[in-house]
């Protein structure tokens, strides 16, 4: 069985167990396991097929006769689909481990049967994207997606706020679609004219020569449809309504995986279909990736809603993942393919470490909300104490997402700043001076991360609890939560830890599409030492970061432990403040409240405090109230002028509607006359 | 002194002439910007003589003396003495955020960079790499006028302004020619009396030197 | 005759363990000389520590494991990055470890855990300390990235070992770009060492601690740790400006000879550079908070200039 196979065996296994679920809805009980154990094994061979992939540089196709007659669907397997059925087999593999034991929390509440047939077809649709390789079968997987995950968003339907974010979402992912589909038409179009068919598949976009004008048009529109489904700023808006309102396991997925599919549709369309820009794309990009990175940022501390934090957090990883994406195609305009290939891995890494402790972050959320019954992190605090392994995995999550050693995401910045430092080897002098400053914002960018999940995580898990549900008790979530949990973390720290091997695979990426590669490693003991450049250049070693942070503290700790010095627990000495109780205690707000008035003009800050005194006394105050709403200026400049257009437009159509029959047929009749004169 | 050694030395005081401009930029003290301003001069000044000294082009010492006692000490001093007579010596300027006014500083001086490289290309001038911060520092000059609210910030805004003028001259032709120079100076000595002059006027007018409240002169509608 | 690689590493590790304490003693007394007071002494960090050593842990009731964890782990990193920064010669195998912006993002673990060590007990200066402190860090990281990346462009390269090579080794030029990035290093080291004027080591009044507010509740060994391990980071940023700026005179091999002459020198940096530190700190008033970011922003402004600099003059 070659790889290929294995990938369509899986996702047909998906798309069967799918159809045949319905049946089981009234075992609900026993589909749960059943379908999620065949779904995690899906998504293991799917990793595996993506491994051999990525590992041998496979790269074989085959025509399935399905579809419309004369346009059968094509699919391949080349390393670039290998490393993204990759990303999207480890995370989906854990989630459904985890989906074991997170669905059987709904049963009794609601019918579990649909959540289960739309994961299962999610999964099917990402898998599907991945391995299409002409356009028709990619815009039907797109659509599945799509739509699978639009009524996963829905899946608790009853409250208004989840049906707004859900037609958002939908509404934006289609505003996306016409854009690819757009950008598809025209390299089909230009391949073989606009009077035939065949164009339609990667093979006859590839071998195309557009000009530079329509392979301009062709590569926007598809970075905005992609750009779009990404939530890229400033087409973010519907991802920190519809992230958080999915059940966590959705959202893991969506957050994690999901969005890498637009990734992937970038990449294969900028660098393989068209293959050759000019350099102000890549600047395009990076830019809009920069953008994404600080405002996403910046918005997700703003945040106290556990889930809309990370979802905005997305938005700032699509970010930095997009900049890596910039750098390489500002390297390839130029003809510096070894330089490209290393910004390109950059991007790709980060990609694959995204996905897996982004997906980490929602499960761990979703643990929390799961055991608390409570998404706002005000109301939380001290959790560490009751959820003492959902606290240790989330904080893993916390690491590597803040880009501080030795955990993953390091790596991959480290690699995009790398990436960044050998701008100056570029022949345009403003470029020269330029980029460094992009470097600059993404440092800022790690940054407010770290210090967004020093909020996040302090406040949810440490200090004492807050809120109106402090007496209530609550348990650790069960075993498979915690086995999905902690593989996810594992593969973190692993993939922090010995990143030479992992660049190494991923090194066939660049080959195929840039001719270029990575010198990974250097030396003796090669495996040790990530040297992405040359081993002068700049050089990491997680297993020794790793290792000797670990030898330290363990040696440190034994020394300290010989003479048995006593602890004594005390209450809070607090400079000598006695009566100290947790509403005392900083909240989200108050953590963001610097950041806040330093960076406040990017957003619509409205600030009220209200003194409530019984003699209008402004000092002898008894209550205080203090208000206060952010919104992101985007929706101000953006979607609200349209929205309004919108309506404006709705409401002049709407006078044609009359409600008498006789002047509907009255329309048509003008209109058949109207085309008759026309086209007669 | 070494060839190698001038070059270095030049571009050294070329990056103090810079920097200089940016602290006129962001510095809210009065008589701080005074002293800024005349160390900018200073640098100037020494800039001048070192390219004379190695181009052997000897009127550059000339303009180098001039530049010493215009901008190092009679325009410092006239300032001085006007600042202590309207009582302003205590005020510190409420200004545009400074962190913005910094970037936007910075990137004039990335495009002043851009605008000069084709004039890098073609010129083989010792002094061709400085055309950059001379452009730099006119442009910076202009952006404190137009941040700043207080009028003698605005007038040292201007000098400085008039400063990478001749930083410009001597970077790219080693000077302008003696007549123009002195003509130049005479002008900024005459132009530092009628500020005076105007100073007092607005003062006494309007009680303050924030250039704000001319605002009031507009006729409402 | 020439040491072992490894010998150097752990000869450069005692060096840097034992002199920590006496190097802060010695920034103590010329604060006091300067200041006319009369100073406890080079000698008083080393009981200090020692005391909080010997003495037994108090431990606040609401503390979790991770509140335990973080000294152990400050000092681990520290130590990690002791063995990486270049002190005496450039013959270290760990120096590959990690690069510049490696190092970096390791003090940033160490500003990562003490924030949650301060949210852990859940008081209210804890929680204060921890987000005044993630605040300046956010905007000090841009700077110092500047700053880097311009003494980089230098040597073309972001390893310490090899940047400490190209400088050391070519002839004297001026440089405005690295004049510009020593400015900016300076002021953003300032920050993140937590010295004045963004922050007072000295100070217990409530409202102007940033980091003695996160470890107000330690106490015993763990705050002996922590103390230890602010030391050698304060060490640690000096030795870090000295490699990448004024690096003459370190041993390039493992001859006993040279590495003698190298910590010599090294040592006579080190005090130098306290002295003019704490020039900085007592001709400086501490500044609120929220002139911090103008502050930072400065730091910012120059590490770009040094690198315009660079690229325009150089």
């Amino acid at each position: 069985m070659t790889a290929l196979d294995i990938a369509g065996f899986s996702i047909l296994l998906l798309l069967g167990t799918a159809v045949v679920c319905p049946l089981f809805s009234r075992w609900e009980r026993l589909l749960i396991p059943v379908a999620f154990a065949l779904a995690a094994f899906a998504a293991g061979a799917v990793t595996l097929a993506g491994f051999l992939a990525l590992s041998q540089g496979i790269n074989s196709a085959a025509t399935i006769p399905l579809g419309l007659p004369g346009l059968p669907f094509n699919i391949r397997l080349d390393p670039l689909a290998g490393f993204f059925l990759i990303v999207i087999g480890t995370l989906s593999l854990f989630t459904s481990i985890y989906s074991i034991g997170y669905v059987r929390s709904y049963l009794g509440q609601r019918p579990v049967t649909p959540l289960v047939l739309f994961y299962l077809l999610f999964m099917a649709g990402m898998l599907l994207v991945i391995i299409a390789d002409d356009a028709y079968l990619f815009l039907v997987a797109w659509e599945l997606m799509a739509a699978a995950s639009y009524f996963l968003v829905m899946y608790e339907d009853e409250r208004a706020e989840n049906r707004r974010a859900a037609f958002l979402y939908l509404l934006v992912a289609h505003v996306g679609a016409i854009g690819i589909l757009l950008s598809f038409g025209v390299m089909a179009g230009l391949a073989t004219g606009f009077d035939r068919f065949d164009g339609y598949t990667f093979d006859a976009m590839r071998a195309a020569h557009l000009s530079p004008g329509w392979s301009t048009a062709a590569f926007f529109l598809a970075f905005f449809g992609f750009a779009a489904k990404a939530g890229v700023i400033p087409l973010h808006v519907w991802l920190p309504e519809a992230h958080p309102v999915a059940p966590s396991n959705v959202s893991a997925l969506m957050s994690g995986v999901m969005l890498k599919t637009s990734i992937y549709g970038m990449v294969r369309v900028g660098f393989d279909l068209l293959g050759e820009f000019p350099w102000w794309w890549g600047g395009i990009v990076l830019v809009f990736g920069l953008i994404s990175a600080v405002l996403g940022v910046l918005y997700a501390l703003m945040q106290h809603d556990l889930k809309r934090l990370l979802a905005y957090h997305s938005v700032e990883n699509i970010g930095i993942i997009l900049i890596g994406l910039g750098l390489a195609m500002i390297f390839t305009a130029f003809h510096f393919p070894a330089l490209a290939a290393l910004a390109l891995v950059a991007a790709l890494y980060h990609t694959l470490n995204h996905a897996l402790f982004k997906g980490l972050l929602f499960m761990g959320a979703g643990a929390v909300i799961h055991a608390t019954r409570e998404r706002n992190m005000e109301e939380m605090g001290g959790l560490i104490r009751p959820l003492p392994w959902t606290s240790g995995l989330f904080l893993v999550g916390c690491i590597s997402i803040s880009g501080l050693p030795p955990f993953n995401g390091f790596v991959s910045e480290w690699l995009t700043f790398q990436a960044f430092l050998l701008s100056p080897a570029l022949p345009q002098p403003l470029l020269k001076l330029l980029i460094p400053l992009g470097a600059a914002l993404l440092a800022l960018t790690g940054a407010l991360a770290a210090a967004c999940f020093v909020k996040a995580f302090g406040v949810t898990f440490l200090g004492s609890r807050r809120g109106h549900r402090k007496g209530e008790k609550i348990h650790e979530v069960g075993p498979a939560m915690l086995l999905g949990m902690s593989l996810t973390a594992l593969s973190c720290l692993a993939l922090g830890v010995l990143p030479t091997f992992v660049i190494g695979w991923l090194d066939a990426i660049p080959q195929q599409l840039l001719g270029g590669h990575l010198a990974t490693t250097a030396g003796q003991f090669g495996w040790l030492w990530l040297t992405p450049a040359t081993a002068d250049r700049a050089s990491y070693s997680g297993p020794l970061v790793f290792g000797v942070i670990l030898a330290v503290v363990a040696v440190t700790y034994l020394l300290l432990h010989v003479r048995g010095a006593s602890i004594r627990r005390v209450p809070l000495w607090d400079c000598g403040f006695e009566r100290i109780t947790p509403r005392m205690q900083y909240t989200a707000t108050a953590f963001a409240m610097p950041i806040r008035r330093v960076l406040g003009f990017l957003f619509d800050i409205r600030e009220q405090v209200e003194l409530v005194s019984p003699q209008n006394h402004p000092v002898m105050a008894d209550n205080i109230r203090y208000r206060l709403r952010i919104r992101d200026r985007i929706w101000a400049w953006l979607y609200a002028p349209q929205a309004d257009a919108a309506f404006w437009v709705a409401r002049w159509v709407g006078k044609l509607q009359q409600g008498r029959i006789q002047i509907y047929l009255m329309y048509s009749f003008v209109t058949l006359i109207v085309l008759l004169v026309f086209l007669g | 002194m070494s060839h190698a050694l001038v070059v270095q030395l030049n571009l050294l005081l070329a990056a103090l002439i810079l920097l200089t401009s940016f602290a006129l930029l962001v510095q809210r003290r009065m008589f701080a910007i005074l002293h800024i301003f005349a160390w900018q001069g200073f640098f100037l000044g020494v800039s001048t003589a070192i390219i004379g000294f190695a181009t052997g082009v000897h009127h550059l010492y000339l303009s180098s003396l001039l530049t010493l006692v215009m901008k190092v000490i009679l325009l410092p001093y006239i300032l001085y003495k006007l600042i202590l007579k309207l009582k302003i010596h205590r005020e510190i300027e409420s200004m545009m955020n400074v962190p913005t006014t910094m970037m936007i500083g910075i990137a004039l001086v990335i495009f002043s960079y851009h605008l000069t490289e084709p004039i890098r290309q073609l010129s083989a001038l010792m002094t061709r790499t400085t055309l950059a911060v001379a452009l730099a520092t006119v442009m910076l000059g202009l952006l404190m006028m137009v941040t700043r609210r207080h009028a003698v910030s605005q007038i040292i805004g201007f000098l400085a302004m008039e400063n990478g003028l001749f930083f410009a001259a001597t970077s790219a032709t080693y000077g302008m020619p003696m007549v123009v120079e002195l003509g130049v100076a005479l002008d900024l000595l005459i132009a530092a009396f009628i500020f005076g002059i105007f100073f007092f006027h607005i003062n006494t007018t309007f009680d303050s030197l924030d250039v704000d409240q001319m605002a009031k002169l507009k006729e409402t509608d | 005759m020439s040491l072992h690689p490894l010998a150097i590493e752990l000869l450069q590790l005692a060096l840097l363990l034992g002199l920590a304490p006496a190097f802060a003693g010695w920034v103590k007394i010329v604060k006091c000389r300067l200041q006319g007071r009369t100073s406890p002494g080079l000698l008083q960090p080393y009981r200090d520590i020692s005391r909080l050593f010997i003495k037994d842990v108090t431990l606040a009731e609401g503390a979790s494991w991770i509140f335990r964890f973080t000294p152990y782990l400050i000092f681990g990193v520290t130590v990690l990055a002791g063995a990486i920064i270049p002190l005496v010669s450039t013959e270290l195998p760990l120096a590959d470890t990690a690069d510049i912006i490696a190092l970096v993002m390791l003090f940033a673990i160490v500003r990562f855990f003490t924030a949650l060590a301060g949210m852990d007990i859940g008081t209210a200066f804890g929680g204060m300390g921890s987000s005044r402190e993630m605040m300046i860090s956010a905007l000090a990281e841009p700077a110092m990235l500047m700053a880097v990346f311009t003494v980089s462009l230098t040597s073309s390269s972001t390893s310490l070992t090899r940047m400490v090579e190209v400088m050391s080794r070519g002839d004297f030029t001026i440089r405005p770009s690295m004049a510009f990035a020593l400015i900016a290093f300076i002021l953003v080291a300032l920050a993140e060492t937590g010295r004045i004027p963004v922050d007072n080591p000295a100070t217990h009044l409530e409202l102007t601690m940033i980091h003695e507010a996160m470890i107000l509740e330690y106490s015993g060994r763990y705050l002996a740790l922590i103390e230890w391990a602010g030391m050698m980071k304060l060490m640690l940023f000096f030795s870090l400006g000295i490699a990448a700026f004024t690096p003459w005179g370190i041993a390039t091999s493992g001859e006993p000879l040279a590495l003698l002459a190298g910590a010599a020198l090294f040592i006579l940096k080190l005090l130098l550079g306290g002295v003019i530190m704490v020039l900085i700190e007592t001709s400086m008033a501490k500044m609120r908070i929220f002139r911090v970011p103008e502050y930072l922003g400065s730091a910012f402004l120059l590490a770009t200039l040094g690198m315009i600099a660079f690229f325009i003059l150089e």
